[in-house]
């Protein structure tokens, strides 16, 4: 046995894996399961598609440009002035409900808040409430990390210093009667950002955390100052704050501003009627050709209204089943010729 | 040839390259390797790289002074090693194999890395990450897979190196008994130096190169085994000069001992040395067979003593090693024209977005107040900037892990084939062995084998089978029953004859020349005879001489010992001893060997065997019986027999006289002393009279018949290299069916024809032949469909059109050299993949010259296995190798290069769409630490098992339909054409990945209304369909799912999620805020049925065409494999080979 043993000492295991012969399934892409496999595929995203399609066409939305390049735009006088807190108001009117809930948007297009150099434009350090960053933040920054005075800047960077600074409020006009609509600012950001990725420093007053720094340059209030109206809606936990530092991924985008807060009249949405947007106009876009714009739309379990998926689900769907239909036929001419 | 031929009638004289040089057999030693390397350089530039043999020292400057230590310290033997540094030039006997230690691992290992370009390409663009202004990416983004690649390597080679250092321990403290101070003490290896004696005792390894002084046998003859210095296990004999062996027995006297040795300086010949000892005033010649070398081990000698010559690194086993060859495949060259192409495109594109966004910033940057940076520069500037931003942002392109894979994925095949228990042989427990691992897939594109015969084709087991005595062929009759040897004590039981007359005849002692026919082989050869028992076993250099050796002892003349210089044998009853006066031993040019021996009586005769052309051209023109011989001859080669002449001559003693004394100064000749020694031997080697001729039976071995047609169909073309004679040879072919009946033979005369025919049609149209021979040549062979070519060496250069055109080749009567040659001609002109298969040391050259070379282990010895890049035991499982392994290899490394390409492509090329949308800014789409581990842990898995798992066609049936090689032959699975198909199909996939997303995010908020088109949305619901995407199509790609591909699979998508739910996560933002920014955003974006849904079509889009496309291709333009695939195991089993050829 021994002697055996030894004879065939270089004998290699013959187990499944070193003979290549593990259990395996070998898989064709046979007709069979192709061209089935393509007409259930399309008539899936065709379902699919026509859901899609319908829900956003379901789903209302108000866009309007202010502006103000034409001159029967109303802000075309705030557009042109250089003055800060222009005012000028835009009307429109609903026939019907806008069914709720209603959120309102402000928009700009040929904004590139995805350009790398104004990404990087932050100090997440400082943004997570870390004060050594308040004093020294990062060079990322640069050149809004510190202002002329060798101040550092809080919150520091481009898209903080560019933050958009717009204000709107709505008035519904019915049966003569101007009703401001109340707008429910809270909640607009993520839940992850306002309670994790940013952080006011533990320091009350939150003004003393800020001692030694220097607002944005383009701000015209600090950080700590930022709603007047509630004093835990301020520092880097601002949810226009939140909104705006959460960067567009292309050019042209919008961002929420508020909900329109459902209650009393406005239970159901916006009601018809005559409707009044003032607009406290202070962002300047007409140097690059920027486009302002506000909308406001309802929401549905796709979220707003976007034809494209849809559209794109129908034609790929049909596709699939125009292409099962010349698979069938090139199958049928190839693998059973003619007899002729 | 010409330039051959005419190298060789100026060292050979007269031996001119004619028709009918023929080797002696096919198992000659190669001792041509200085002139093939030299004259490589112009015959064959493309060849693969030769073994660098030292050219042969002509000054001896090499002293070596016996029992003194000090003298090698002498000045003059100092070299310069370090500015002013001098060391003595004979080194110590310890030896270093190993490349490292503690403290230069490091730094020498990375310098190791570093000098790959693709390594250098990272640690560059690590370099551009870490400058400000241009870092798009962060600097982990590639150091963190430039260190796992390095780290493996790193680890690799420490692991060998660590092995080394265990063995050069082990060595270096082996002991040997030295004699110190006048006696003989232990003393480990790595104390000895040169001009020591040392004692060895049976069994004993040798230390280093020594000069054999004495033995305690007689005449100090001392065996060895020479099995690790060239794997041959037959037993050597090695003897001392008699003067040593004389004076030199005892501890005094080799105390005393004070000669000095002036021989050539360490060179790696394993075949030659020459030097010159001088001692008490005389000048004593020393040869090889003299030496005892380093590697060897000593065998039957009780003791021995030998001075040593060189020691460690000098040693002729030492300075052999770490010659490595390098060869690489055709897909290996592909690849690194790939990657520079890619390189290429890499810094087009990035030039290209540049330009970009020199004009983007001209229009749009410089009035966008909010992207005011500080800077004072030129668009132009901001352009170059923004040039090398792209390049590392788009680096990825060029695969990082790509090598790495691919060695792992050659490893794992090379591991394959060492597992195969179908190349396994287990008569002689040996498995298939893959001894290069860079060249796997190249087996999957041979087109061109070329074989030796003999042991190769056949067994090389030699059987003794008939004989032509005077002119008469035996045997006559032939019986059924064997013959039966209880009449002769010596017989070998396994040696079996059928004609009894012959034997009858023999011990009648009536024939004078049958009795002289069997005392020529019991004494003309150079077997080793050891005795076992009452037994006598022979040890011959090659089959062919036992053969011959064991035919003689059973018939009555049995070899039973010899001396240094006398040979006894046992005549029928009676024992005789001769004095053996000169040994003319056999090389491949010379093709015969002699003996010169004195006769009890004092006649002196001559003993010759050899191969037919050169004894009958040194015969005496009053021998009988060359014409009955000759027809013989013509008949053993029919029957595929080999065939060797014998012949005698009577030397007078004056005659002999005269020859000695040049025999003498040629022996100490000290500048080319081979060639001095064969115009010597030529000088008495004529006028022979012819005995007979003996022939001898090399079996096929198994399988081969079958293993050849195999191939043939595969359409690979088989040339037969053999030493053998045409009709032999010829023979050789139909019986393993290499030619067959529907053949045309073509022979070397007609070829001249044909080829002279050629030429005159080309001086007479000059402008054809300048517009290319290939294309406007017709063919030689017109109309005839099938061809075979017989073609004898010397033809060689201008024929391979021809026989380019031919099915089959045989060329018969090739010296090791031209078998070398052939293969380099079929490399260069038809710049085909070649592969050698041989089994002896002439086919050594044949077996380095190929890309690929295949040894068998067979009775030869292993040096064509130490050559070889493949090596098993039996000619039959080349099919398997090729057919079955070379094909999955060659399929797997296909697929896989072409998949890692494409996902390389579909995951870079998506930030090229990007910037079209963000200004040109080298924003990256991906989170930064997808990138980081995309191709380490997101897609790499599958791929790789891929590249080792997969299967299109079991190994059954690729055996069965051996057209299914036929794509590997002709490359059509991964070329340029696979390329750039893998490059637009990662083009559209990144497409698809960036615009579809696009769409969705355009203008649209989340089911919360908050706005879901943000940056970090886009690029999770991006990063989650190319991760989708990757694994699905490898999963559509993978033709074998085993187990292991679905872990792998499922596995690859798991991680993804996995690392990206806990990147994503709020505990690691807490902990690095500024290095983990994308917190919450994969919860928040992919708990949305809206972004599932924009996913959902990415991957359909991507995926469906692709499916279609291959449904399409493989209904209208099947390929072999499809058709074969898909059978049910019944009919694969009845399905002719036609349906398929069609």
């Amino acid at each position: 046995m021994v002697k055996q043993e030894s004879e065939s000492a270089n004998r290699p295991d013959n187990t499944a894996f070193t003979q290549q012969r593990l259990p395996a399934w070998q898989p064709i892409l046979s007709a069979g399961i192709v061209i089935p496999g393509f007409v259930l595929i399309g008539l899936a995203f065709i379902g699919i598609g026509v859901a899609l399609f319908v829900t956003s066409k379901s789903i209302q939305e108000l866009e309007f440009d202010y502006t103000g390049y034409s001159n029967e735009s109303p802000c075309s006088s705030c557009a042109q002035s250089v003055v800060a807190n222009c005012k000028c108001s835009l009307n429109f009117t609903l026939t019907t409900l806008l069914q709720g809930p209603v959120f309102f948007y402000y928009g700009l297009s040929n904004y590139f808040q995805n350009y790398r150099r104004y990404g990087a434009s932050k100090d997440d350090n400082q943004l997570y409430g870390d004060l050594s960053y308040f004093t020294s933040p990062s060079s990322s920054c640069s050149p809004y990390d510190y202002d002329s005075s060798k101040k550092p800047i809080v919150p520091c960077g481009s898209i903080a210093n560019s933050m958009f600074n717009d204000t709107f409020t709505l008035t519904w006009t019915v049966n003569g009667k101007t009703n401001n609509v109340s707008l429910d600012g809270k909640g607009i950001a993520w839940w992850t950002d306002y309670n994790v990725k940013y952080r006011n420093p533990n320091v009350t007053p939150l003004k003393n955390a800020f001692n030694g720094t220097v607002k944005p340059i383009n701000w015209a209030k600090p950080a700590y100052e930022l709603d007047a109206s509630d004093p835990s809606n301020n520092g880097f936990v601002n949810q226009d704050f939140l909104v705006w530092m959460r960067r567009a991924a292309l050019p042209n985008f919008r961002k929420l501003y508020r909900r329109i807060d459902a209650s009393g009249d406005y239970k159901n949405g916006l009601p018809a009627g005559n409707y009044t947007v003032d607009i406290t106009y202070n962002y300047p876009v007409r140097a690059f050709n920027g486009v302002k714009k506000i909308v406001f739309s309802n929401v549905s379990w796709m979220g707003g209204r976007n034809e494209f998926l849809g559209i794109a689900y129908l034609v790929i769907g049909s596709l699939c089943v125009v292409m099962s239909v010349v698979m069938l036929i090139v199958y049928a001419k190839f693998k059973f010729p003619d007899e002729e | 040839p010409t330039k051959m031929s005419r190298r060789r009638v100026d060292t050979r004289s007269s031996l001119g390259p004619d028709d009918e040089v023929m080797p002696y057999s096919d198992d000659e030693t190669d001792d041509e390797l200085e002139e093939e390397s030299s004259e490589g350089e112009e015959e064959a530039p493309e060849r693969a790289p030769q073994p660098q043999v030292e050219t042969r020292p002509t000054d001896v400057t090499w002293k070596v002074k016996a029992n003194d230590r000090p003298y090698h310290q002498l000045p003059e033997f100092k070299k310069k090693v370090f500015l002013c540094i001098k060391k003595s030039k004979y080194s110590g006997n310890a030896i270093k194999t190993y490349k490292y230690n503690f403290l230069t691992f490091l730094p020498l290992n990375l310098y190791e890395q570093f000098k790959r370009v693709a390594n250098i390409y990272f640690l560059v663009l690590l370099i551009l990450q870490i400058i400000p202004e241009i870092s798009t990416l962060p600097w982990y983004t590639t150091l963190i897979p430039l260190v796992i690649v390095l780290g493996i390597t790193a680890i690799k080679d420490l692991v060998d190196d660590l092995a080394r250092h265990r063995m050069d321990n082990e060595i270096n403290n082996r002991k040997s008994e030295v004699l110190l101070n006048g006696r003989f003490q232990e003393a480990k290896w790595r104390e000895i130096q040169v001009g020591d004696v040392v004692r060895l005792k049976k069994n004993d390894f040798i230390p280093a190169d020594l000069l054999l002084l004495s033995s305690s046998n007689p005449n100090s003859l001392c065996y060895v085994e020479t099995a690790e210095l060239d794997g041959e296990t037959n037993l050597k004999f090695r003897m001392g000069l008699r003067v040593t062996d004389e004076r030199l027995q005892e501890d005094h006297q080799l105390a005393d001992f004070n000669a000095l040795i002036e021989c050539e300086e360490p060179n790696n010949r394993l075949d030659k040395f020459t030097g010159m000892m001088l001692w008490d005033r005389e000048r004593y010649p020393l040869e090889l067979d003299n030496m005892l070398l380093r590697g060897c081990k000593i065998r039957n000698t009780d003791w021995c003593h030998g001075l040593v010559i060189f020691a460690g690194g000098d040693t002729k086993i030492m300075k052999n090693g770490g010659k490595t060859r390098f060869k690489r495949t055709k897909i290996d060259e592909l690849m690194n024209y790939m990657v520079y192409t890619i390189f290429a495109l890499l810094i087009l594109v990035s030039a290209g977005l540049a330009i970009g966004h020199t004009y983007w910033y001209e229009a749009i940057g410089t009035k966008a107040w909010y992207l005011f940076d500080g800077k004072d520069r030129t668009n132009g500037y901001r352009g170059f900037l923004s040039f090398w931003g792209y390049i590392i942002v788009l680096n990825t392109m060029v695969p990082i892990s790509l090598y790495v894979s691919v060695e792992v994925i050659r490893l794992g095949q090379s591991k394959f084939i060492n597992w195969d228990l179908q190349m396994y042989f287990a008569e002689k427990d040996t498995p298939a062995k893959a001894r290069t691992t860079t060249l796997n897939e190249e087996l999957g594109q041979i087109q061109y084998v070329f074989s030796d015969k003999t042991g190769t084709l056949t067994q090389n087991i030699m059987q003794f089978k008939k004989c032509t005595i005077a002119g008469l062929i035996k045997p006559f009759s032939i019986s059924c029953q064997p013959v039966d040897w209880s009449w002769n004590r010596y017989a070998d039981k396994k040696f079996q004859f059928i004609d009894h007359s012959l034997v009858a005849h023999v011990r009648s002692k009536k024939d004078k020349d049958a009795m002289e026919f069997f005392k020529l082989l019991s004494l003309c050869h150079t077997v080793m005879v050891e005795h076992k028992a009452d037994d006598l076993v022979y040890q011959a250099a090659s089959p062919d001489e036992g053969a011959l050796v064991t035919a003689a002892r059973n018939f009555g003349y049995v070899f039973l010992s010899r001396t240094q210089d006398t040979m006894t044998i046992r005549e029928m009853d009676q024992e005789m001893t001769y004095e053996m006066l000169a040994l003319l031993d056999f090389n491949s040019d010379r093709k015969r060997m002699s003996i010169i021996l004195k006769f009890p009586d004092g006649r002196i005769r001559l003993y010759c065997k050899g191969a037919d052309t050169v004894i009958y051209e040194r015969l005496s023109p009053s021998s009988k019986h060359k014409e009955t011989t000759q027809t013989a001859l013509d008949v053993f080669a029919n029957e595929t027999l080999r065939t060797l002449c014998l012949c005698y001559k009577d030397i007078s003693a004056e005659e002999f006289e005269a020859w000695s004394r040049r025999h003498k100064e040629a022996q100490v000749t000290m500048n080319d002393r081979e060639a001095a020694l064969d115009a010597v031997y030529e000088q008495i080697e004529n006028n022979l009279m012819l005995i007979g001729a003996t022939a001898i039976e090399d079996k096929l071995q198994d399988g081969v018949p079958e293993t050849i047609a195999k191939l043939a169909k595969a359409d690979i073309k088989i040339w037969v290299l053999t030493g053998d004679k045409k009709e032999t040879a010829e023979n050789i072919g139909y019986s393993c069916s290499l030619l067959t009946d529907d053949m045309e033979i073509h022979y070397g005369d007609d070829v001249n024809e044909k080829l002279t025919r050629r030429q005159a049609s080309r001086r007479d149209d000059p402008q054809a032949y300048r517009r290319g021979k290939k294309k406007t040549a017709e063919p030689f062979f017109p109309g005839s469909n099938k061809n075979a070519l017989i073609i004898t060496g010397g033809w060689l250069t201008d024929f391979v059109d021809m026989a380019f055109e031919c099915e089959a080749v045989i060329c018969c009567r090739v010296t090791p050299k031209q078998k070398a040659h052939v293969v380099s001609l079929v490399k260069k002109y038809k710049k085909a993949v070649t592969l050698s298969i041989g089994d002896g040391a002439n086919d050594v050259n044949m077996i380095k010259t190929a890309d690929i070379g295949v040894g068998i282990s067979g009775q030869e010895g292993m040096q064509a296995v130490m050559s070889s890049d493949y090596a098993f035991a039996q000619f039959r499982y080349l099919q398997r190798l090729l057919l079955v392994h070379g094909r999955w290899s060659y399929i797997r490394m296909c697929k896989f290069l072409r998949f890692f390409f494409f996902k390389n492509f579909a995951f870079t090329l998506v930030h090229f769409w990007y910037s079209f949308f963000n200004g040109y800014s080298s924003q990256i789409t991906f989170e930064d630490w997808f990138i980081t581990l995309y191709n380490l842990a997101y897609s790499s898995l599958p791929v790789l098992l891929v590249g080792l798992l997969d299967q299109d066609v079991n190994d059954r049936l690729s055996l069965k339909f051996p057209k299914l090689y036929i794509p590997g032959q002709q490359g059509t699975l991964f070329n340029y054409k696979n390329f750039f198909i893998s490059l637009f199909h990662g083009m559209f996939v990144s497409l698809i990945i960036f615009f579809i997303p696009y769409g969705a995010f355009l203008q649209t908020m989340g089911q919360d209304g908050e706005a879901p088109s943000d940056y970090q949305s886009f690029a999770v619901v991006a990063a989650s369909s190319l991760i989708f995407i990757v694994n699905l199509q490898i999963s559509l790609d993978t033709s074998y799912w085993t187990f292991v591909n679905c872990f792998a699979v499922l596995g690859s998508i798991a991680i993804y999620f996995g690392v990206m739910f806990d990147i994503h996560s709020a505990g690691i933002h807490v902990i690095f805020p500024s290095v983990f920014t994308f917190t919450g955003v994969a919860s928040n974006a992919l708990r949305q049925p809206y972004l599932w849904l924009t996913i959902i079509l990415t991957v359909g889009i991507s995926l469906l065409p692709v499916i279609c496309i291959q449904f399409l291709s493989k209904t209208i333009w099947p390929s072999v494999g499809d058709k074969v695939r898909p059978l049910p195991v019944q009919q694969q089993a009845c399905w002719s080979f036609s349906d398929l050829s069609a």
